[in-house]
């Protein structure tokens, strides 16, 4: 198929229903609403369901249902939106429900502003809901990831029964790229066997539930549910190294940020300066054994947010207490220039020389 | 070759269309591109603004911030506010239908042509943009006239294909213009 020209907010929509997802439940908010508003164009017209629930609370509880009776399903929002919808990703968590929630992020706390910003990175990688669960956090960094990505995460939802989160900011919202629709699935799903579809008579009903009063058998459920993340863990991480050989510094950037750094790191080789990039592409699972490969020449790493440092928190885990790290960020919406960042490295390269 | 264009003026004059247009006929050539827009909390007539890239290699940032080698102003504020994003040498294209007054920089190239004029001319008040458009493609040749033209009719549909004529012409006058 050829490649379009899509806003990125439209893009993920587009990239959902190609996934097969034909429900999706939300409420309005700055700046993801051309993702609703698709939906709500779009969906009709191949016989699925658009919802404009009166809150994101409502919206989350419906995709509970939804999930499930094993359709694919999706809601979205930005940050003051998700940190309502926690309770429902944690109960999602707990009953097995496969479904994808979409953060376009915005700055906070609070209701905050509407323009990009990363602050999310705690409530979406150290779970926003009660309980002991994890999900998988896709950040693209470009259009074409955040359609990949989306596509993806459909099926990683229903191969091990968890939420997937896909978290990008305004910008990544709000831009336009050419993005291209590609068949990937080749992902054995299994049946879900588990979904209330109607017993017609021939079997026990299937119960969705994430009530267990018995602690014995809660452990043994959050056992299973660990040992699934485990899984996750090894066989879903993802991320991109960028001019590591030879660097000097180690920059670690996701998202909309990671693009600004690359700049900065382009910058900066023309200026005879090495720096290399770790960029995340899943946020949990952290890529934790990129670090294990930063080569011998560097001596510093440069974690840069949106924020007023967040992952720089997993850096610190992956690192092991071998390198120093230092912390460059812009918050509240506002968005590092790659001549701030340039400036950074060069500053830190001066005192670590 | 990578050029980094920002397009403002007020809501309505079409200059996140005309951004668009540009990013479109880009793709159409198989070039790298990105636009940006501005979004915020806006009025009917407010400000606005879009950041476009065409370039040979990957974008990386979307954002431009002082290192535009272009800028298409269509009204005062957005001279004000982004003649200072322009790299030196950088071209300054300013609607000298809204805008009297001349740029404060001196190390850019400026150029004043009178859109609305042109476009009252050809008809039609409304392709003052594409008026700015064309004379921008005619000094920078960062894609071709036709690839725009593929993309109006993308843009358009079918159904408002009979606009792409005066689209067209509008074009030229804008290119006439800076010749």
């Amino acid at each position: 198929m050829a490649k379009v020209l899509m806003k990125g907010n439209e893009a993920i929509a587009a990239a959902a229903m190609k996934a097969g997802c034909k429900y999706f439940f939300g409420y309005p908010i700055t700046p993801q609403n051309e993702l609703p508003e698709f939906m709500s164009r779009e969906l009709p017209k191949i016989g699925g369901v658009f919802v404009q629930a009166e809150s994101e609370v409502a919206a989350i509880n419906m995709i509970y249902g939804a999930a499930g009776t094993g359709a694919r399903v999706m809601t979205s929002s930005s940050s003051p939106g998700m940190a309502l919808k926690q309770e429902g990703i944690s109960y999602c968590a707990g009953a097995e429900l496969p479904c994808v929630i979409v953060n376009i992020s915005r700055g906070g706390p609070g209701l905050g502003g509407i323009q990009p910003s990363q602050a999310d990175y705690f409530m979406t990688t150290r779970g926003g809901g009660n309980g002991d669960y994890r999900h998988p956090v896709y950040a693209p960094a470009t259009l074409q990831e955040a359609v990949d990505l989306t596509m993806e995460a459909f099926d990683v939802a229903d191969y091990y029964r968890t939420p997937v989160i896909v978290m990008g900011d305004g910008m990544i919202g709000q831009m336009m790229e050419p993005v291209e629709f590609k068949e990937t699935s080749n992902r054995e799903l299994p049946a879900k066997d588990w979904a209330t579809t109607g017993t017609e008579g021939k079997r026990q009903p299937n119960i969705i539930n994430s009530l267990a009063l018995d602690p014995a058998e809660l452990e043994k459920h959050c056992h299973k549910l660990d040992a699934r993340y485990k899984e996750i863990e090894e066989k879903e991480v993802r991320h991109e190294m960028y001019k590591m050989e030879g660097a000097e510094i180690v920059l670690v950037a996701y998202g909309t940020t990671s693009r600004i750094v690359k700049n900065a790191i382009d910058a900066l080789q023309k200026e005879g300066i090495k720096a290399g990039l770790i960029r995340p592409i899943t946020l949990w699972p952290f890529p934790e054994k990129a670090f294990d490969a930063i080569p011998e020449t560097a001596k510093v790493i440069l974690t840069v947010e949106m924020s007023t440092g967040q992952m720089i928190d997993d850096v610190k885990i992956a690192n092991k207490g071998r390198l120093p790290i230092e912390f460059y960020g812009r918050t509240g919406g506002m968005i590092p220039t790659p001549e701030a960042i340039m400036e950074q490295v060069k500053e830190i390269l001066g005192g670590v020389k | 070759m990578t050029e980094k264009v920002i397009m403002a003026g007020f809501g309505g004059q079409g200059v996140m269309s005309m951004g668009q247009l540009l990013t479109y006929a880009g793709m159409i050539e198989n070039k790298q591109v990105s636009w940006l827009p501005s979004y915020g909390p806006e009025m009917r007539g407010g400000t606005a603004n879009c950041a476009v890239i065409v370039s040979e290699s990957p974008v990386g940032s979307p954002i431009i911030t002082t290192d535009a080698t272009s800028a298409i102003v269509m009204n005062l504020p957005s001279l004000v506010k982004f003649e200072e994003n322009l790299k030196a040498n950088g071209k300054l294209l300013i609607n000298s239908s809204l805008i009297e007054q001349k740029t404060k920089r001196e190390d850019v190239e400026a150029y004043y042509i009178p859109a609305n004029e042109i476009a009252n001319e050809l008809g039609n008040n409304k392709v003052a943009n594409m008026v700015m458009l064309g004379a921008f493609l005619e000094l920078t040749k960062i894609v071709n006239v036709e690839s725009v033209i593929e993309a109006l009719k993308k843009v358009f549909g079918p159904a408002k294909e009979h606009l792409v004529p005066l689209n067209k012409q509008a074009l030229e006058r804008g290119a006439a213009a800076v010749k």
